[in-house]
């Protein structure tokens, strides 16, 4: 009876594994076998001409461009806050306390949060002000996607750190700041990861860009100006009735993927780096 | 500097002498922590350029001791302390009193090595870094001088630019030991420095120790009475918060004055 039990669940792991694997295979297998035939060099190095999305020529440049504004710009000013909240909530404050706890629980609702509604909030936020859409109103939007992400992770490789580190470079003398940078350093493997993470998240993300960043044929030159995004070149080619721009969609799906795909390897790469590091 | 007479002066009287010249000063410490008493009443006077054992029971604060001798306390919101500690003439906890400054007199060797996220380079110049001395030369001299005090330049001499965590721990701990003596400390602080060490690195520590008395003044907590025995001067035995007894080591074990000490040494508990 118990050997079959344990029959039935082995079966129940490895079917669910493979069907998860099967699917990740499959939309693979998809947009390669659709996007492949698009993915020319003039895709990836021209921006749409007059009649691109009817089928004429031209590229997604302006696209792979915003995506890559966009998000460079979103985890800068998610480094620049989630560091400082995760080395006080760790280091100044004491691990477990009170405050801590809260702002940890915040950041678990935060991230729990759909990103269409940081979009609707972010667009909110620029009608409230008299901006319109723009790569500066993308940026800020996917910020707030992404910093939940980033605390989160960088917080889980904080509590880690032993007392006694924290305590090694304070008997030597050094002040709390000091003793901060030491810690930033530990902390680095952790936060490259948590970089990597947050940028896969962010640059496949369309509802939080799809009210705020807005979207353009052309390269943005100032952050005033709207951007275009990748999911939203997928979004848009992809509702077209003509077939050439959606098998174009395809391909920019197969860009996308490609960059998500290196990030995440990236990302595994780093955290197995990490582990080692601690032994 | 040193004359002759001095050399002739047997043990016993050395002993004696640096009991009159103690270097750290403890006057009527008492510990709270969450509102317990943890520490009770401590006086202590741990004399200089010797080796002092703090032993006793686990949980009897042995630990809590010696982090109020370098203020490791002081971040602690439900940690309260009263009564003085005075490093020479100077009370570490008086007012106006820097921090760092107190700090920068004593090396710590902590139970878990705890190497920096650095080179094994990087973590001896850590210190003299904090205290501004940028001058290359004058680092790697630093560098080269305190790897060598412990017995580690031959080892790491070509990979100084490694990461320290490559190390082994007993290579780790003696890293750690000469990081400590590069601020140039006057006191040694060690918790249990050798529990997480093999016995060979363990003996390899305990004879820095003997060696390093001879410029510092050596704390160490252990609660292994054997080592006690092989490298202390002066134990002191705690129990329960109270510091008990304190004495010359021989004295301490071969004939000590309250019946609690000997029951700890003669192994009834522990
Ligand atoms: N941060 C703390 N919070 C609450 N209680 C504490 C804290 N630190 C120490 N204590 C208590 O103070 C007492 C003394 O602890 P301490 O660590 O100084 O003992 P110790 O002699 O070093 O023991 P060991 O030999 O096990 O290391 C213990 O009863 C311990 O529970
Ligand atoms: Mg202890």
């Amino acid at each position: 009876m118990r050997k079959l039990e344990e029959k039935i669940f082995k079966g129940l792991m490895i079917g669910s594994s493979i069907i998860i694997i099967a699917t990740l295979f499959y939309i693979l297998y998809v947009i390669i076998r659709k996007g492949l035939p698009s993915l020319t060099w003039d895709m990836i190095s021209k921006i749409p001409s007059g009649g691109f999305y009817l089928g004429k020529e031209g590229g997604i440049l302006n696209a792979i461009v915003g995506s890559l504004f966009l998000i460079l710009g979103s985890v800068i000013i998610s480094i620049v806050i989630s560091l400082p909240v995760v080395l006080y909530i760790n280091f100044i404050l004491r691990k477990n306390s009170r405050f801590s706890n809260i702002v940890r629980f915040s950041f678990d609702i935060l991230f729990g949060i759909p990103s269409i509604v940081y979009g609707a909030f972010g667009f909110m936020l620029m009608i409230y002000f008299g901006l319109q859409a723009s790569l500066l109103g993308g940026i800020l939007a996917v910020s707030l996607l992404i910093i939940p992400i980033m605390v989160r992770s960088i917080d889980e490789v904080a509590a880690f750190v032993p007392r006694e580190l924290i305590e090694a470079p304070q008997a030597l003398g050094a002040t709390r700041f000091e003793t901060l940078k030491v810690i930033v350093r530990q902390l680095t493997p952790g936060i490259t990861t948590a970089t990597l993470l947050a940028i896969g998240r962010g640059i496949g993300d369309t509802a939080t860009v799809l009210f705020t960043a807005g979207y353009t044929d052309s390269i943005p030159t100032s952050p005033g100006q709207p951007a275009a995004t990748l999911p939203l070149a997928i979004f848009f080619q992809l509702s077209s009735p003509i077939e050439e721009v959606q098998n174009r969609a395809y391909a920019a799906a197969l860009i996308l993927t490609i960059i998500i795909l290196i990030l995440s390897f990236s990302a595994r790469y780093f955290k197995r780096k990490l582990s080692k590091s601690k032994l | 500097m040193f004359n002759l007479a001095t050399d002739r002066i047997s043990t016993m009287e050395k002993v004696e002498n640096n009991l009159k010249s103690p270097h750290l000063n403890v006057k009527d410490l008492n510990v709270y922590i969450q509102g317990k008493h943890i520490l009770k009443n401590i006086n202590l006077s741990i004399p200089d350029k010797s080796i002092t054992c703090i032993i006793g029971p686990s949980g009897c604060g042995k630990t809590t001791l010696l982090r109020s001798f370098n203020r490791l306390h002081d971040d602690s919101s439900d940690v309260r302390l009263t009564g003085n500690v005075f490093i020479d003439e100077e009370d570490i906890y008086g007012r106006g009193v820097e921090v760092t400054h107190i700090r920068k007199k004593m090396g710590l060797l902590a139970q878990k090595p705890t190497v920096l996220p650095m080179s094994i380079y990087d973590n001896v110049a850590y210190g003299p870094r904090l205290y501004g001395i940028k001058k290359r030369r004058k680092l790697y001299e630093i560098v080269k001088h305190q790897l060598s005090s412990v017995g580690l330049w031959e080892e790491v001499k070509d990979r100084l630019k490694t990461p320290a965590v490559s190390l082994s721990m007993g290579q780790q701990q003696r890293l750690c030991l000469a990081r400590g003596l590069a601020v140039e400390p006057e006191i040694i602080l060690g918790d249990e420095a050798t529990s997480a060490l093999d016995p060979i690195s363990t003996l390899k520590i305990e004879e820095l120790f003997l060696n390093l008395k001879e410029k510092y003044s050596i704390v160490m907590v252990t609660h292994i009475l054997r080592q006690a025995k092989r490298i202390a001067d002066y134990v002191a035995f705690m129990y329960l918060g109270e510091l008990i007894e304190f004495g010359p080591a021989s004295e301490i074990f071969t004939n000590p004055k309250k019946k609690l000490t000997q029951d700890y040494i003669s192994g009834s508990f522990s």
